[in-house]
């Protein structure tokens, strides 16, 4: 058990210090890169507003992939999930303008949570019914997603008054509240959602009999069929699922953020979704602090292309990427702790 | 006349497709899935813009992009086949490595994250890329047909166990492959940034790496079959580029995403089998442990 906490722990610190020691290469010190990035994540109430920000939706993305994973499925599709989770509570909000408090923000989080869910649904019936590799076929729909998503900003929705591609303004009672503790920093009730949403992911995978037969699914599809578990049916539900939390972003995003649906807003959070999971060991409360830690890398990086001569906001997808492969990169852990061990053998040896 | 121009233009975008779906068929029949195709078009695409900037030779520039992109492809296969890490989640972090790395090193070297400086028309290639693919494709093919080690590459995906047996190693196999199809991939990379265009821009693959992936499925995991796939999206760009503010009546224009997102749609279809079926080298993904 303490083994599986510290690895991640001790693969990220060291993924972190690779992505440090590249930035020699521009002519910058190390330590000071870090002092800036952790300043710029956590120095004001506003630099830490907009880290948790940005850990909002990708709390959301990691849950999202964690989800599928446990069904022993790889959901690379939070992108296109989260594109039209977005798309979706944009459009609600554009056609239900004059939809009153309660129920235009419940409105929009469901349109979101239902968009995705369809969508991440899709490549769920594929592999479940079809049998087709649901790795490709997410792949394939964030494209498409993308595709579908430009064509309604440009022919159904567009803002006419805007140069930017996006839609119009949603109604004004659609927003969720923001949190004036942090200032400017779009920080809105939505982090409070992600909270509570990773508290339901828990109970849900280890309180509930569907939690357990995803569970049951993703360790041994055989044996769950042996117990009376439909995999085909649990996949499509897992996919759908991690479909509908991925379009959960479209909360933080369009109803908490920027009141309309803008072409580009993510900075892959779909992807870094994979990170955030893999660091979190698709566990939901890994899952918050991986996002946490991710979060702050991608604001703390936002700040480098000023106080820096070189180095740029572009380190953050060094760094993730790094984080990954140590993560990811079980045989050299195993190796290297096999090698510590026998180290320490042979010198006990000597000592007797 | 227009026809012509746009068979013309289809030839032309193919070209990065055809050498990256190579690249991904080498890598993949081996039993390695290549989702870091785009990562390694990205790079080879920087390398190549760069080194012909620098020295005005684009062939100078090609072998950049081919040694880059082996580099990159050989740090992928220690990842997966050293150590074990996932072939997806591996392959995803050196997509994400090559975005942030490219403009890092292009604002060390140029001072500009955007793109790297404009070549002439003298540090560019007009045709060569084109024959160069088609040669590639055909002896990429003849290869893995007809010489052992191309049948090598292939039991190395199918059947691991039995090349094994017969006294070849698995990972050394896959080790080459990995690394031949990253020489392609970087080779596809080139002919964006110093074919195509006159520079490296950031981004620039913008999802080709996974439109010749989906070539590679499309095509069943084979040379030829996966070329007529290219020429099948390349169509689709070209006919997307040509289509571009074109206005049919009343001032409305074509929906071009529905034309751009033609080949990724066709690749659910099949992969579906709902147009044929797409059957994947059997051990692909699987890492090979010696029993």
């Amino acid at each position: 058990m303490k083994v599986k906490i510290l690895r991640p722990i001790i693969a990220a610190m060291s993924g972190i210090a690779i992505g440090l020691i590249i930035v020699t290469f521009a002519g910058e010190n190390p330590w000071n890169v870090f002092r800036i990035l952790v300043k710029s994540a956590f120095g004001t109430k506003y630099d830490l507003g907009m880290t948790l920000f940005y850990s909002t939706p990708l709390v959301f993305t990691g849950l999202s992939v964690a989800v599928a994973f446990r069904a022993g499925l790889f959901n690379i599709g939070a992108e296109g999930q989260l594109t039209m989770g977005a798309l979706a509570a944009a459009a609600v909000g554009i056609i239900f303008p004059e939809l009153g408090s309660p129920w235009a923000p419940m409105l929009g989080v469901r349109a979101a949570f239902s968009a995705g869910a369809c969508w991440g649904a899709i490549p769920g019936w594929l592999k479940a019914r079809r049998g087709a590799h649901e790795v490709i076929n997410t792949i394939m729909l964030n494209f498409v997603a993308a595709g579908i998503s430009s064509w309604v900003v440009l022919y159904l929705l567009k803002n006419t008054e805007s140069q930017n591609p996006e839609t119009m303004p949603i109604g004004h009672w659609y927003f969720v509240r923001h949190l004036e503790f942090f200032g400017d920093a779009p920080v809105s009730t939505a982090l409070f959602l992600a909270i509570i949403v990773s508290l339901l992911v828990s109970f849900f995978l280890w309180r509930t009999v569907l939690g357990f037969e995803i569970s049951a699914v993703g360790c041994n599809e055989k044996a769950a069929r042996v117990a009376g578990i439909d995999p085909g049916k649990i996949q499509l539900l897992a996919m759908a699922l991690a479909g509908g939390l991925a379009g959960l972003v479209g909360v933080s995003e369009v109803l908490g953020n920027a009141g309309k649906f803008r072409i580009g807003f993510s900075p892959d959070f779909g992807f870094m979704g994979i990170a955030v999971a893999l660091l979190g060991r698709n566990n939901p409360t890994g899952v918050v602090i991986a996002a946490l830690l991710f979060g702050a890398l991608h604001k703390g990086t936002s700040d480098l292309d000023l106080e820096t001569e070189y180095v740029t906001r572009d380190l953050s997808m060094v760094l993730q990427s790094l984080v990954i492969i140590s993560v990811a990169a079980d045989g050299l852990w195993d190796q290297l702790g096999t090698a510590i061990k026998r180290k320490f053998r042979r010198d006990f040896a000597s000592v007797d | 006349m227009i026809l012509l121009q746009l068979i013309e233009s289809t030839i032309r975008v193919s070209t990065p497709l055809l050498l990256a779906a190579v690249g991904g068929i080498v890598c993949e029949r081996s039993g390695v899935i290549n989702i870091a195709l785009e990562g390694k078009m990205l790079i080879g695409a920087f390398a190549a813009a760069a080194v012909s900037h620098l020295i005005g030779s684009p062939w100078i520039g090609v072998g950049a992009a081919i040694i880059f992109g082996a580099i990159t492809a050989a740090f992928y296969a220690l990842i997966v086949i050293e150590f074990k890490a996932d072939q997806i989640v591996a392959g995803t972090a050196v997509n994400m490595l090559a975005v942030g790395l490219t403009p890092f090193v292009s604002k060390i070297m140029f001072d500009s994250t955007g793109s790297t400086p404009a070549l002439p028309l003298s540090s560019r290639f007009q045709v060569a890329p084109v024959i160069i693919s088609w040669l590639v494709v055909i002896m990429v093919w003849a290869w893995m047909k007809y010489i052992p080690t191309g049948r090598w590459v292939r039991f190395a995906g199918e059947h691991p166990e039995a090349l094994e047996a017969s006294g070849i190693s698995v990972r050394a196999v896959r080790w080459w492959s990995v690394i031949a199809g990253g020489c392609f991939a970087g080779l596809a990379g080139s002919t964006l940034s110093i074919f195509l265009a006159s520079s490296f821009s950031r981004n620039m693959t913008a999802g080709r790496g996974f439109i010749a992936l989906a070539a590679v499925i499309f095509g069943k995991w084979h040379p030829l079959y996966a070329a007529a796939a290219c020429l099948f999206f390349g169509f689709a760009e070209a006919l997307q580029i040509r289509l571009q503010g074109v206005t049919l009546w009343d001032g409305v224009s074509v929906p071009v995403q529905f034309i751009q997102i033609m080949p990724y749609v066709a690749t659910v279809f099949v992969l579906a089998g709902f147009i044929g079926r797409a059957r994947p080298p059997r051990s692909l993904g699987l890492p090979f442990k010696k029993g």
